[in-house]
């Protein structure tokens, strides 16, 4: 049997700016005496030659220009072990002009860390990376109050934190599991639990990473398996694709959205592997059929009773990273799984400033960097998808303005327009 | 008793493994989607594309993983940066495996640099800049590549950690690690203006230990220099001249995975190149270095 190995959890470190997200992760490593020989001695060497207390973030920013500023620039993702399981830790940036690096690291999160500082209290970032975790669909969150040495560990300060923050995400529909108070630098309740903050009983930041869920499977879900490539490098024409959710067997009719295309599954392919005969979700594998349809990138398998929707018109709650502003006379392509298509702005309703949460207005005609908004757009032709709610993988999209990817939505409500029947 | 190392067979035969019960993908096969996602991406949208062959462990497992996105074949040609000062039973190596498994195989070489008496006796960095970096430029102006697949991880040192699955890289070779592009749900930086490249990472999320339980799993040949000898082996290959053994005694697959599980050495810590100050790899990289 192959060799399982422990599960791995993807967790992201959010926050604002210098509240000591890289401090946190740079402790969590020490304490758990997960980083490599000589690791810690290169950095005390560093800081000593620049003439600077012991910084922990610098065992994370490994980029001169981030220790020179104190900023992390770009994400990192650090891996450690606990009894439990093993970890991949990713320490996003807090700036924000680095919000899409941050967006990069929390995409691949089944799990957040929000940070706080207790002596800045709640800041801009801090809200908005609340927002940002919950329309990226996490919402396994911990809240850690930092830089409690700062405050004297009251616990006063925490509470008033504690009350105004958790008020905030409550809105948002975020419950977190923990909110634990901190001192990053000191180590006081991240792998050990403080003496100087007796009034706590809960968990210690370490403690509360192993409560967190595994991802669960997505074999029950329906059949999804957007087609990547068609292959015909021998006598076989391989219909190439991942299985982004469900399950497929030999034998299985499918049926090919938006075309409405249907066939019998003859061979699932493989090469040099044990598994036969049929494949689940998170597989890259590749499908023969029993009749050469004509088949494109983009078409997304399903079987016959339960297939995506289809339609050329798309809404989605879109948070914007892009420098020039999304807006109605501009074209736009839209990604969603494989599928590409050429799109513009329909019409924009309810943008947000995901700081304060104010509505920045009912009706907009632009979005701008570091906003989110409601946008439904006209496709120059049908694609096929699910709301986010039934399936994560077909109910996201990015929004590539040029070269760049400069967006990226959610399908949250059934749109009422133009559902596509086959 | 310790069995010495023995040269795998290379023709693929049939596996004779048990059939999976159990549809749960485990943890190497997740990875191992993933990286069959981002190659068939790689291949699909770059018309021009090459991968990188070091000879390594890392690369012949990416190799591997082609073979699989691609069930059984390798449609994309292998790009081998000769230094000259590559340890010789690697192009034994790679010569062997590349006939065997029908690659097709480009070799570049900077040449004009080597005649001129190029070394690392002229500096470690300017020698790596002249040898690989610019032998890969010469290579891909010549031949006109847009994409390019390396078997890099972010588990190797810490600017390989902050890098993109698709990360571009400008006419000079540049990388802007200050402005990346977003990636996000799988969607890969596939269009770029001309006169950029994109540096393609399949392995990113992959760590050194899992590269070695993969080979086991999957009966990947390797070059012999992993394994130990006289109580020594290579942890990671590079060039003759930059490249020391670790102390070791492990001589099977099994033995190096043990050895790794208790290791807190990092792997890069016998690459001369990367040690000649803090932020070498950083200055490096930034330069289109691998
Ligand atoms: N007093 C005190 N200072 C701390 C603590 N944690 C972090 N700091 C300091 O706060 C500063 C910022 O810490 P970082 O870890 O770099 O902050 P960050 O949140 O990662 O910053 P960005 O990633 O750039 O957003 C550093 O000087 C740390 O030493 C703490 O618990 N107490």
């Amino acid at each position: 049997m192959p060799e399982t190995v422990n599960p791995t959890l993807n967790i992201v470190i959010v926050g604002h700016v210098d509240h000591g997200k890289s401090t946190l992760v740079g402790r969590l490593l020490h304490d758990t005496k997960s980083l490599p020989d000589g690791k810690y001695e290169a950095v005390a060497r560093v800081c000593e030659d620049s003439g600077k207390d012991f910084e922990y973030a610098f065992l994370l920013d490994a980029l001169e220009e981030e220790r020179d500023q104190g900023i992390t620039i770009d994400t990192t993702q650090i891996r450690f072990h606990t009894d439990k399981r093993d970890y991949v830790i990713i320490d996003a940036p807090g700036h924000k002009e680095f919000l899409k690096n941050m967006v990069t690291g929390a995409a691949s999160a089944e799990a957040a860390i929000l940070l706080i500082d207790a002596d800045e209290g709640i800041q801009e970032q801090s809200r908005r990376h609340g927002y940002i975790l919950n329309l990226l669909g996490i919402r396994q969150v911990t809240v850690v109050i930092n830089k409690m040495d700062l405050v004297d560990y009251s616990q006063t300060v925490f509470n008033d934190i504690h009350t105004e923050y958790l008020a905030f995400l409550n809105q948002l529909g975020i419950v977190p599991q923990f909110v634990i108070p901190l001192s990053a630098r000191n180590g006081d309740n991240v792998a050990r639990h403080s003496q100087r903050m007796t009034w706590y009983n809960g968990p210690t930041v370490l403690e509360a990473l192993d409560e967190f869920q595994s991802r669960v499977s997505k074999e029950s879900g329906p059949l999804r398996m957007p087609v990547q490539d068609i292959y015909k490098f021998d006598k076989r024409r391989i219909v190439a694709g991942r299985i982004e959710s469900g399950s497929i067997k030999e034998g299985d009719t499918i049926c090919f959205s938006p075309s409405g295309h249907k066939a019998i599954v003859k061979t699932i392919e493989r090469w040099q592997s044990a598994k036969d005969g049929a494949a689940s979700a998170g597989e890259s594998v590749g499908i023969t059929l029993d009749e050469q349809l004509f088949i494109e990138r983009g078409d997304i398998i399903s079987h016959t009773d339960d297939l995506p929707r289809s339609s050329s018109v798309l809404q989605g709650n879109l948070f914007w990273l892009g420098d020039r502003h999304l807006a109605p006379n501009r074209t736009y392509v839209l990604k969603l799984t494989t599928q590409e298509v050429e799109c513009t702005v329909g019409s924009i309703s309810g943008v947000i400033n995901t700081a304060s949460l104010a509505r920045v207005g009912d009706v907009a005609r632009e979005v701008a960097k570091n906003e989110v908004a409601t946008v439904v757009f006209d496709l120059k032709k049908k694609v096929s998808f699910d709301s986010a709610i039934d399936v994560i993988e077909t109910g996201r999209f990015v929004i590539v303005d040029g070269f760049d990817v400069s967006g990226g939505g959610i399908i949250l409500q059934e749109h009422p327009a133009e559902s596509y029947e086959i | 008793m310790r069995t010495t190392y023995q040269e795998p067979r290379l023709i693929d035969e049939p596996y004779t493994r048990h059939l999976v019960k159990d549809m749960q993908l485990d943890h190497l096969d997740t990875l191992e989607s993933q990286s069959v996602y981002i190659l068939r991406e790689a291949y699909r949208k770059f018309k021009r594309l090459a991968m990188l062959w070091s000879i390594g462990k890392d690369s012949t497992v990416l190799l591997w993983l082609a073979r699989k996105a691609f069930l059984g074949h390798c449609p994309i040609p292998l790009v081998h940066i000769d230094t000259s000062l590559k340890i010789p039973e690697m192009i034994a190596f790679r010569d062997r495996v590349a006939k065997e498994w029908d690659l097709r195989l480009v070799v570049g070489q900077n040449t004009e640099a080597l005649a001129a008496g190029m070394g690392p006796d002229k500096g470690r960095i300017v020698c790596c800049n002249s040898l690989k970096t610019e032998a890969l430029q010469q290579l891909m102006a010549e031949k006109d590549y847009t994409g390019l697949i390396l078997g890099i991880r972010r588990d190797e040192e810490g600017t390989r950690a902050k890098e993109r699955y698709f990360s571009p890289r400008d006419k000079n070779f540049e990388w802007n690690y200050k402005d990346q592009p977003p990636e996000l749900w799988d969607q890969f930086k596939t269009d770029f203006d001309k006169d950029t490249h994109i540096r393609i990472h399949p392995l990113l999320h992959w760590t050194e230990i899992d590269v070695w339980k993969y080979i086991k799993r999957e009966s990947i040949p390797i070059v012999g220099l992993y394994f130990a000898r006289n109580g020594e082996r290579y942890r990671s290959l590079g060039c003759q001249p930059c490249t020391g053994r670790v102390k070791s005694n492990a001589t099977t697959v099994d033995e190096i995975i043990e050895e790794l599980q208790h290791s807190t050495i990092s792997e890069r810590s016998v690459r001369a190149q990367d040690q000649e100050d803090t932020y070498a790899m950083q200055k490096l990289r930034a330069k289109g270095y691998m």
